[in-house]
């Protein structure tokens, strides 16, 4: 009793309080073991944070878009405050986007925050996939984030394409339109399903309902559910880190969640916000006024679909002319069954990809410390690789807008475009190596040599000799801190055979280690710093 | 005018002040001569010019000048008499809109030979290119320059607007911000072309453009279409920066380069270690 008084005056208010919720609750242990999570500290790792928050806004700027919009196809006349559309008519859809716009106290910050935030949201993914690629955060334990992730890119991209068609604007009714046909040309059942996901004849007058439940009940859900697992294992994994001095396989050096990262997360929330925010005050997204009503007839110039669709919208326009012909008495459109296939096929290597590296590399180590992409010149060779393929196909999706700008002939630019479809990955894929090797051999100078100091000595023999600067032992940590990989050799399975698949991947995984360095042994580096400051430099 | 009586009330001044007769005294007189009569000759001509709704009104003497202008400005691709060479069509027919169009805008004369005459800056003076629109007038009955009810701006925009979008947008873009053509043509943007200029593309049909006859779309709705590109003109986005209306490209590419970009530039400041 006379303890007790005491203590309670001493933590006030806020102690009671915590102590009234723990002992009902015993949240103390989560508490404790969330707070002592520790995040290690680099820029590149707040870009799932970006996406994670640019989500949040969406759902807080969709839920308030969602009091005024009516998802309906019914005819309506629009009668508002924009003149160049009164007495148009128009589906309900697009006449309460318009309302929502133009009426509704501070609805049309709050649609471009919506527009702008899904645009931050799936750029963030993007950059946030690359940096886990180009890393190597993607192997054992973490593969199957990767895919959940990657999940999660797919999930978006359909949030954002179902809610781009929803205003029923002429701009998202074309989009409706490119995606009626590409449904049109698989061959069989393309019609069929045509008609099951418009209700009948494209347009109709079913579509903008459909979709408005994909988006606001189904679509969400998944991501909800799907962001979820991806954090939890981010908690169970541990978070990766870059080498560094005292960071090892089996620790995490950072700051805990309670109080550092809690506050700058949380922080940094409203920062992601406030940039959103500001875009959406300055700068207009979706103008559906001046795109007016969906009508299959016209179609504007310069139509083209948010950023992140655009990769397969510029696949379309790749496709050579003249790929359709009759057989038994049907229309095979391979100008769209060719492009479906080789996204598809983009998208599942994508996806898999860690699985295909493991298999091929034969890894079945835990890797917490992250790569430098440099020291995996195969991988980021890959990458690059993909990167160029996706750039191509996206800039494709602009070839008119490059073309009026710089000032070419639109056919050109198609041209050129399919041509580095092609000789562009593979450009990439050998320059990168060559980059990332050469980067090797600096790296291996320096922790070997030190740097350059551009001070010339001359010996007592009359030799002169440059004074190499050698690095200091944290400096050079970060340059020798790798693992040494081996590809996989081919070696007789347990019946004492040698199958074609185990030669296939050793052959695979000789290519992928091909031209490696071998990172610099303890003995060398030793060998290295005792051969003292006065070196020549070889 | 104001040109070339710059110079000579400068050279005035300068007589003052020096007390005799400049050199340059006879040709600043000479300029200040022409000038005037140029001024009062465009005022009393421009009216009955752009007023003109068939080549009858154009005087005798505005066809002779025309032809002139025509003989040092066209003629070397467009023939001697608008016949027509290997280096340009014939202009027999094409009326006065098409002059004043092509010649207005700065389009005619080119500069060079291309996929497409660009616009730049305007070649010929207005007494000049209402010369030439008389003179090519005259050869063969041709659209004549618009006016009055025809080019103003108190259509029905709504109309209007549908109109373009059904008419113009799939080359021009719905808010007028151009697009691309084949081979290197394109259809320009129309932000700032005047009322005038507009009408006259419409029943000329420059460049690539098809003509769209007053059958196609009547004087009426060729003004509610101009209605609607004043009124897109006037009242600026409501979203804020449009960033040149060329929609979900210009809108990615900024999201990519200026929003993300941002974000990761204060994502590193958060991260950054404090020296």
């Amino acid at each position: 009793m006379t303890t007790e008084i005491p203590r309670l005056q001493r933590t006030g208010f806020t102690g009671a309080a915590a102590n009234y919720i723990d002992e009902r609750t015993s949240i103390s242990a989560v508490v404790k073991e969330f707070g002592r999570k520790i995040f290690p500290d680099h820029w590149s790792f707040l870009l799932g944070e970006v996406a994670l928050y640019s989500f949040v806004v969406i759902l807080l700027s969709g839920t308030f878009l969602t009091f005024f919009f009516q998802a309906s196809m019914t005819d309506t006349v629009y009668n508002g405050p924009w003149v160049p559309l009164d007495g148009i008519h128009m589906s309900a859809a697009l006449n309460s986007t318009l309302q929502i716009s133009f009426e509704v106290r501070g609805g049309l910050l709050v649609r471009q925050i919506h527009h702008w935030a899904a645009l931050l949201f799936v750029a963030a993914i993007g950059l946030h996939m690359l940096r886990i690629f180009f890393t190597g955060a993607f192997r054992k334990p973490r593969e199957l984030n990767w895919v959940i992730g990657f999940t999660l890119f797919i999930l978006a991209m359909a949030e954002g394409f179902t809610g781009y068609s929803l205003p029923d604007d002429l701009l998202s009714g074309n989009g409706l339109a490119i995606i009626n046909g590409m449904i049109k040309g698989v061959p069989l059942v393309g019609t069929w399903i045509s008609y099951l996901l418009f209700g009948g004849l494209f347009p109709g007058t079913a579509i903008v309902g459909r979709l408005y439940t994909l988006h606001i009940l189904l679509l969400p859900a998944l991501v909800l559910a799907f962001i979820a697992i991806h954090l939890v294992f981010v908690v169970v994994h541990k978070h990766t880190q870059f080498a560094g001095p005292g960071r090892t396989q089996g620790n995490v050096v950072g700051y805990p969640i309670l109080p550092v990262y809690a506050a700058k997360a949380g922080g940094f929330f409203f920062i992601v916000f406030g940039v959103i925010v500001l875009l959406a005050t300055f700068f207009t997204i979706n103008p559906v006024w001046l795109y007016g009503p969906f009508d299959p007839s016209p179609i504007s110039a310069g139509t083209q679909p948010d950023w992140y669709i655009g990769f397969a919208d510029g696949m379309l326009r790749l496709i050579p002319p003249h790929w359709e012909f009759v057989w038994l008495n049907r229309t095979w459109s391979f100008n769209i069954i060719v492009p479906i296939l080789i996204l598809g096929l983009f998208i599942v290597i994508v996806m898999f990809y860690p699985l295909i590296e493991g298999w091929i590399t034969g890894d079945k180590r835990e890797h917490h410390i992250l790569d430098r992409p440099r020291n995996q010149a195969t991988r980021t060779a890959i990458g690059a690789a993909g990167v160029t393929f996706y750039a191509v196909m996206w800039a494709a999706a602009s070839g008119d807008i490059i073309a009026t700008h710089f000032k070419f002939a639109v056919e050109g630019v198609t041209h050129v475009l399919q041509i580095l479809l092609i000789l562009g990955p593979v450009i990439a894929y050998f320059l990168t190596k060559r980059i990332c090797i050469a980067l090797q051999k600096k790296d291996r100078s320096l922790a070997l040599h030190g740097y350059e100091s551009g001070r010339i000595v001359r010996l007592a023999g009359g030799e002169y000799v440059e004074v190499h600067q050698p690095l200091d032992e944290y400096e050079r940590w970060r340059l020798v801190s790798q693992e040494a990989d081996k590809p996989v050799i081919v070696r007789p399975d347990s019946r004492g055979r040698i199958t074609g698949g185990r030669r296939f991947r050793a052959s695979l995984s000789r290519w992928f280690f091909d031209d490696r360095i071998e990172p610099l042994s303890q003995a060398e580096i030793d060998a290295a710093s005792h051969h003292g400051e006065l070196e020549g430099g070889h | 005018m104001p040109k070339l009586n710059a110079p000579s009330t400068k050279t005035a001044r300068k007589n003052r002040k020096v007390g005799r007769r400049h050199p340059l005294a006879t040709v600043a007189l000479i300029a200040i001569g022409l000038g005037l009569t140029g001024g009062v000759y465009a005022a009393v001509n421009a009216a009955p010019a752009t007023a003109s709704a068939d080549t009858t009104s154009a005087s005798q003497q505005q066809i002779t000048e025309g032809q002139k202008v025509f003989e040092a400005n066209c003629a070397s691709c467009h023939g001697l008499n608008a016949v027509g060479s290997a280096n340009g069509p014939s202009l027999i027919g094409v009326g006065a809109a098409a002059v004043d169009f092509q010649v207005g805008t700065g389009r005619m004369p080119m500069a060079a030979s291309g996929p497409q005459a660009p616009q730049k800056p305007v070649q010929l003076n207005d007494t000049q290119i209402a010369d030439l629109a008389a003179y090519v007038a005259s050869l063969a009955p041709g659209p004549a320059i618009p006016t009055g009810p025809q080019i103003s701006t108190n259509g029905d925009a709504a109309q209007g607007a549908e109109l373009f979008r059904i008419n113009c947008a799939m080359c021009h873009n719905v808010a007028g911000a151009g697009g691309a053509l084949t081979e290197g043509k394109y259809a320009p943007p129309l932000a700032g072309v005047t009322p005038t200029h507009i009408y006259e593309a419409m029943i000329t049909g420059p460049q690539n453009m098809p003509v769209f006859n007053d059958l196609n779309l009547t004087p009426a709705q060729k003004s509610d279409i101009i209605t609607y590109l004043t009124y897109i003109q006037q009242n600026p986005s409501p979203g804020g920066y449009a960033l040149e209306d060329l929609g979900p490209v210009s809108e990615g590419l900024f999201l990519w380069i200026f929003g993300l970009g941002a974000i990761v530039g204060l994502a590193v400041w958060i991260t950054a270690k404090s020296n």
